[in-house]
């Protein structure tokens, strides 16, 4: 089996390699901007850091890479993890900077935490918070309740369909933290930085057959 | 809710940790990367490494220091000391850094900060602040305390999170190395004027040191090296402290 990490140009991608390698038992796993690489995959990662519309912006100026991405997970329906900004780019829109349009694989934006549920917290939230399922989902499975991610941002995906909020999590504000439907996940929070909890879930990750 | 971070710091000269700590069983004591494991397993939310080596050969080490550590440490890591170019920030993040603390260099040119935090996201840049009392006032100094610069402390707290810094290091060098806590008058002044996360250093001697940090000061991470290094205390006793003074702390197995 072959895990591909969409590389293209967005920060800390080694972290991400380095987990799934860490957890991988049946898989080899690569970074890769080749859409013939994307489309040998069978489980395919997008990292992301940074601003929203820097990622957005150097994904579409791969040659060919978001047409491989689409082919790969919403036609061919191959397992897909969104990573941080790389979650946000499922959204339809993210308002980040001077805005720009995203996959819009999950309908919704992207937006700054709500500054009234937030006032006297910390922007970015930096720092563990618990992860609260909305449903049952394969990404979670044995994962303790009572266990923690790590997350870092500012903006915040807001779906608008509640039934795409697969967890969520708790910062002046419920949000959501764990994105998808079907075959598509998203982690707000960095499960490559989460210790035990993340790599249980990349794990989990590995083993999904949606 | 807002869970408060705990770092233990390891200052790294020439690849060697300089002050670590000295568990019995430990293969190397003074290898970078034995010591991260260590503090991961014990619990702690993050990891900083101040490079602090003199030679061109030390900082090269520093490198595959944090490259080894991140093949076997799944936390977020902060590296600082020396850090001058947005070509240094490249080569830690690639290395496997998350965040990269600057100190001296955005003082000399703060445009880095604002070209790191676009280039890379405000999330990993880090603005180490250390501030001495001068005549009653909170002066910032860079080389390790010894140059005084024009900044107060909280026009330059202002300054970087303007240019996009994503968190700042405060370091107390009236009180770095006396055990006597931190200083919770700059912290809470600190904290009024900036939205971004506050990691305070520098000071402490005892776990109600760090309750206060959080209590009196309103720090959201703390950072302490001494009191774990020596074995003083350890991180899920310092959690378990703080807990029970209604911090919430994230408690590990």
């Amino acid at each position: 089996m072959r895990c591909v990490i969409v590389d293209y140009g967005s920060g800390n991608v080694r972290s991400v390699l380095r987990g799934l390698e860490h957890v991988a038992t049946n898989h080899t796993v690569c970074l890769s901007d080749d859409p013939k690489t994307i489309a040998e995959a069978d489980h395919l990662v997008l990292p992301g850091v940074g601003a929203f519309s820097h990622c957005a912006h150097s994904l579409k100026s791969r040659l060919g890479v978001s047409e491989a991405l689409y082919q790969q997970v919403i036609e061919r329906k191959k397992p897909f993890l969104g990573i941080c900004v790389g979650m946000q780019l499922l959204a339809s829109y993210g308002e980040e900077y001077d805005g720009c349009a995203g996959l819009d694989w999950i309908a919704g934006r992207v937006q700054p935490f709500d500054p009234k549920a937030t006032q006297g917290l910390a922007i970015p939230r930096m720092g563990w918070g618990g992860l609260i399922p909305n449903q049952k989902h394969p990404l979670l499975a044995d994962l303790s309740p009572s266990g923690m991610m790590y997350f870092v941002h500012s903006y915040v995906f807001r779906p608008e369909n509640p039934d795409h909020i697969l967890a969520h999590t708790e910062y002046g504000e419920n949000y959501c933290a764990l994105v998808g439907y079907e075959n598509i996940v998203g982690t707000q929070f960095h499960p490559e930085k989460s210790q035990q909890m993340g790599l249980g879930l990349l794990n989990n990750f590995l083993h999904w057959m949606p | 809710m807002s869970m408060v971070r705990i770092i233990p710091c390891l200052d790294v000269k020439e690849g060697r940790v300089v002050k670590g700590v000295n568990f019995v069983g430990l293969r190397d004591a003074g290898d970078p990367v034995e010591q991260a494991k260590i503090y991961d397993q014990a619990g702690a939310d993050e990891l900083c490494f101040l490079d602090i080596s003199a030679t061109a050969e030390g900082k090269e080490t520093m490198y595959d220091v944090i490259s080894r550590t991140a093949e076997n440490v799944f936390l977020p890591l902060t590296v600082g000391g020396g850090v001058a170019t947005v070509e240094d920030y490249q080569r830690l993040l690639a290395c496997g850094a998350d965040k990269v603390s600057v100190n001296s260099a955005a003082l000399r040119n703060p445009g880095l900060v604002a070209e790191a935090a676009q280039r890379f996201g405000a999330q990993c840049v880090v603005v180490a602040i250390d501030v001495k009392t001068v005549d009653g006032v909170w002066k910032v100094f860079t080389h390790g305390g010894r140059r005084e610069t024009e900044w107060q402390a909280l026009d330059w707290a202002c300054e970087v999170a303007r240019l996009g810094a994503g968190e700042i290091l405060l370091t107390s060098m009236d009180r770095d190395g006396t055990g006597s806590g931190f200083d919770l008058e700059l912290l809470a002044a600190m904290r009024a004027v900036v939205h971004i996360p506050i990691v305070a250093s520098g000071g402490v001697g005892n776990l109600q040191h760090l309750v206060d940090g959080v209590q009196k000061g309103g720090a959201n991470a703390v950072l302490a090296a001494s009191i774990f290094h020596f074995g003083t205390h350890s991180i899920p006793e310092a959690k378990r402290y703080m807990a029970e003074a209604g911090i919430s702390v994230r408690i590990t197995l």
